[in-house]
């Protein structure tokens, strides 16, 4: 999802160019960069966005699918998606542990995102109608991630790097648990195979919208693929996404809402529709259907915890004030 | 009051018989918070027996502007590995 937190980035750096082919050549030699290290102050920047971006796309992606945790269908289904939803906090406080390695705070980027500043992908803008949506959120929306965060592995950036080979690890029980959802409901009763349908009917744009603009579309990507923030292009990966995704749907015998869709033996992948951009745009500016509710939600869920943070520390200063007199 | 939750760097040891092992940080306003945290952030699915939560501004570390002065040297010192000397075959495996 995350290609879009390069979406606008400024790639400009101050440096000299003998700093600039010196900072190349490691990151040929895949050598990581670490926080300390010297870096160019685009790399930087663009960086403390992207990791930020992504940081705030896990955490208010846990409103969409908190939705539905207290009307899950049985037990079974509600321990996995409570699972889930923490998951994405975890990897919220991966991202944002990264990004504080390069010197922005915390409680800056909080702020960033509670003021609307900062942005977070796109597709949580959507609302969640139907049980059938958590479904399909983790056989798409995770798997579009998937796609994404696998080459971020390899990152140039260490911390980064390192956090995304933890979210991978937790992402594909994501997946398998949302497809389960949804071939239960495509193999069940006429009602339930209509409801899997219409959540898939209403998912799939906006998940291969996820990658981001097409290639000739997207600015700065050839400075963020040539620092090795990025390993593959938008349209790359959407591509990988959909030749993975075809097959997945054919055996649940759904159909994919892209009439235009169709196997090209000569490119060996699969041809797809027109993207709606203007939508895309329009929800990557912030006027999604659901994009107000879910900065006021995460504004109240801050102002709700502002005792319980005063309270901790309180606390830890009284604890701390009695350990020293007893010294 | 400061308003800053400070920031603690958390240690995992996966198994007994291997050493904790840094895996990320967190903010936690005393220990207690932050190894109650580490506990739900970082060991969800068996990831180890034991964790260390340090203050992240209790560590001390290395220049990297420093880092050819202080690692390259040894490049140069290969009489500090075993391969360095010369021992006849027929003396067996040393």
């Amino acid at each position: 999802m995350y290609s879009q937190g390069l979406i606008g980035s400024d790639t400009s750096s101050e440096e000299t160019p003998e700093f600039l082919a010196a900072f190349q050549k490691r990151i040929d030699a895949e050598e990581k960069v670490e926080p300390n290290d010297p870096m160019p102050s685009g790399y930087r920047r663009t960086l403390v966005r992207q990791i930020g971006q992504h940081a705030h796309s896990e955490i208010v992606g846990m409103l969409p699918e908190g939705n539905w945790i207290t009307r899950a269908p049985t037990l079974r289904r509600k321990a996995a998606l409570l699972a889930k939803v923490q998951d994405e906090g975890g990897h919220g406080l991966y991202l944002y542990s990264a990004a504080e390695t390069l010197g922005v705070t915390r409680k800056q980027m909080t702020e960033e995102l509670l003021e609307g500043r900062a942005k977070y992908s796109s597709i949580f803008n959507y609302p969640t109608l139907s049980w059938a949506d958590m479904g399909t959120i983790g056989w798409l929306v995770d798997g579009a991630a998937i796609m994404n965060q696998i080459p971020l592995c390899r990152c140039s950036f260490g911390p980064y790097a390192r956090a995304m080979i933890r979210v991978c690890k937790e992402e594909s029980f994501h997946q398998r648990q949302g497809y389960e959802i949804v071939m239960k409901l495509a193999q069940g009763t006429p009602a339930q195979r209509e409801m899997a349908q219409d959540s898939l009917n209403r998912w799939w744009w906006p998940s291969i919208m996820m990658f981001g603009p097409h290639d000739s579309d997207s600015q700065h990507s050839d400075q963020n693929m040539e620092w090795k923030i990025k390993r593959f292009s938008n349209d790359e990966l959407r591509q990988k996404f959909i030749d993975a995704t075809v097959p997945q749907a054919e055996y649940l015998g759904l159909t994919l809402p892209d009439p235009d869709l169709k196997w090209n033996e000569d490119k060996g992948g699969y041809d797809h529709g027109k993207i709606d951009w203007d939508e895309f745009w329009a929800v990557v500016k912030g006027h999604g259907p659901m994009a107000r509710d879910r900065i006021r939600d995460r504004r109240k869920a801050w102002e709700d915890g502002a005792w319980v943070r005063e309270a901790a520390l309180a606390h830890a200063e009284k604890r701390q004030a009695r350990k020293v007199a007893a010294e | 009051m400061s308003n800053e939750v400070p920031l603690w760097e958390v240690f995992i040891r996966p198994r007994n018989g291997l050493a904790h092992k840094h895996v990320g940080s967190l903010h936690a306003t005393d220990e207690v918070m932050a190894l109650q945290a580490a506990r739900d952030v970082y060991t969800r699915r068996g990831e180890g027996n034991s964790i260390w939560v340090v203050p992240s501004v209790a560590i001390t570390a290395s220049d990297p502007d420093q880092a050819a002065e202080n690692f390259e040297p040894t490049g140069d010192k290969i009489y500090r590995h075993p391969t360095f000397y010369e021992i006849p075959e027929e003396v067996g495996h040393m």
